[in-house]
């Protein structure tokens, strides 16, 4: 008899709970499959991790260094903690700041009610901003005939430029700029109606916010349906 | 049992979140058991009195004259709850905030005006360069974000205030709510 093809298996500890994981899983995966909440916002089931809200932020014992629980692979012997005082406070800053980035009026925004932001912000207890208010003046970009830009509601979570180029294999969304000036663009900064876009809509139901919406939803309703994402690496895996 | 004294006061909003307010209905009837209001656009008194218990503040701080009126609150006020979007974000107000005010004074009484374009120089407050939320100005006590906020939530928030138990605040309401 053959023996079984060896499987590395990491045992560590989550908020107090004994857990095991294969080795190369992200602290994250790990704690959803064991039923442990750690708020996200970059990060979309069936896309590359990128770590770049930072919400996901987490303890490991040993170190005072905070780890994004999207990247962040499993280690033996482990001890996460993924709420704390110290978590709570950082995650309500992220959050604060991104409010205050940009001009995110959530009572006239299409994604009000569907956001993933303004849900984040009410489930962190998030009742005020503390921060004084950028106010920039940024551009909507209506050149598309099915969908609309608008910069205003953008928190650069990238998720649009992966589900292009990972899932539609089209990369016509990428990040200009550094820093507060970064703006998702379309090819080479062109008009999005005028681009190479193949109008298959991902990028706007990947989209947590109100940047990206489809036209025909202004004055409705928008909710989006990331789910689809998932079934379709599976079934691209199965071909 | 004496009775709270309560202001409500409108600044730069739409009043919707003192309609909201009126939409407790028959509410109102039990809460004015424990609430005198003595200051509101709702009542004559013009002034602000020198002693207000609580005091709900709608809409953001757009002119010199909402500011002015936010710190002489802030001084004659016990507890001041911040009421609504406008009064915490800034909200539609503030959407006035990338252009100066030169450009939405112009737009309003130049470009879009028919006849006697001019700057109104009496009555009319001088506009502050950016329309920013009370907070930014005073102390503020309770946050009640919402655009408005529910009935509801006005009489869950209200009835923790006369228990002394405060309530959750975002189990009952949001931005944009």
């Amino acid at each position: 008899m053959s023996p079984a093809p060896a499987v590395d298996i990491k045992t560590l500890t989550i908020d107090g709970k004994e857990v095991s994981a294969r080795a190369g899983q992200t602290i994250l995966e790990v704690a959803r499959e064991n039923s442990i909440a750690i708020p996200t916002l970059c990060h979309l089931d069936g896309l590359s991790d990128v770590g770049a809200c930072r919400l996901c932020m987490v303890e490991i014992a040993g170190t005072p260094k905070l780890f994004p629980a999207c990247v962040a692979t499993v280690e033996e012997g482990q001890v996460v903690t993924t709420s704390s005082d110290r978590l709570k406070k950082h995650r309500r800053t992220i959050l604060e700041l991104l409010f205050a980035e940009r001009n995110h009026v959530c009572s006239v925004c299409v994604a009000n009610g569907h956001c993933e932001l303004q849900t984040l912000g009410q489930e962190q207890g998030l009742t005020h901003i503390r921060l004084p208010y950028r106010n920039p003046k940024l551009e909507i970009d209506g050149s598309h005939e099915r969908f609309t830009l608008d910069q205003n509601r953008c928190i650069l979570c990238t998720r649009c430029v992966r589900v292009c180029a990972e899932v539609e294999g089209a990369h016509i969304w990428d990040v200009m700029g550094r820093g507060i000036d970064s703006m998702v663009i379309t090819d080479l900064h062109q008009p999005w109606g005028e681009s190479a876009c193949t109008r298959c809509g991902k990028c706007v139901q990947v989209c947590p916010t109100g940047a990206l919406f489809d036209k025909s939803k202004v004055g409705s309703p928008h909710p989006k349906y990331p789910e689809f994402l998932p079934a379709l690496q599976m079934m691209r895996e199965q071909q | 049992m004496s009775k709270h004294t309560l202001a409500t006061v409108w600044l730069d909003g739409c009043s919707g979140c003192h309609m909201s307010f009126l939409d407790m209905d028959e509410r109102l009837v039990e809460l004015a058991e424990h609430f005198d209001l003595i200051y509101s656009p709702l009542v004559d008194l013009k002034t602000y009195p020198e002693h207000v218990d609580f005091a709900l503040v709608e809409g953001a701080i757009s002119s010199t004259d909402d500011e002015a009126k936010i710190k002489k609150i802030r001084a004659h006020t016990g507890v001041l709850i911040a009421m609504g979007d406008c009064a915490i974000t800034g909200n539609v107000p503030a959407m006035r905030n990338p252009y100066s005010a030169k450009e939405v004074t112009d737009r309003a009484y130049f470009e879009n005006a028919s006849a006697q374009q001019q700057l109104p120089t009496i009555y009319v407050p001088t506009l502050l360069k950016t329309v920013r939320p009370i907070q930014e100005f005073v102390k503020v006590d309770y946050y009640l974000p919402g655009c408005p906020p529910a009935a509801d939530t006005f009489h869950a928030f209200l009835t923790g205030l006369i228990e002394g138990k405060p309530v959750d605040v975002s189990a009952l309401t949001r931005f944009g709510a």
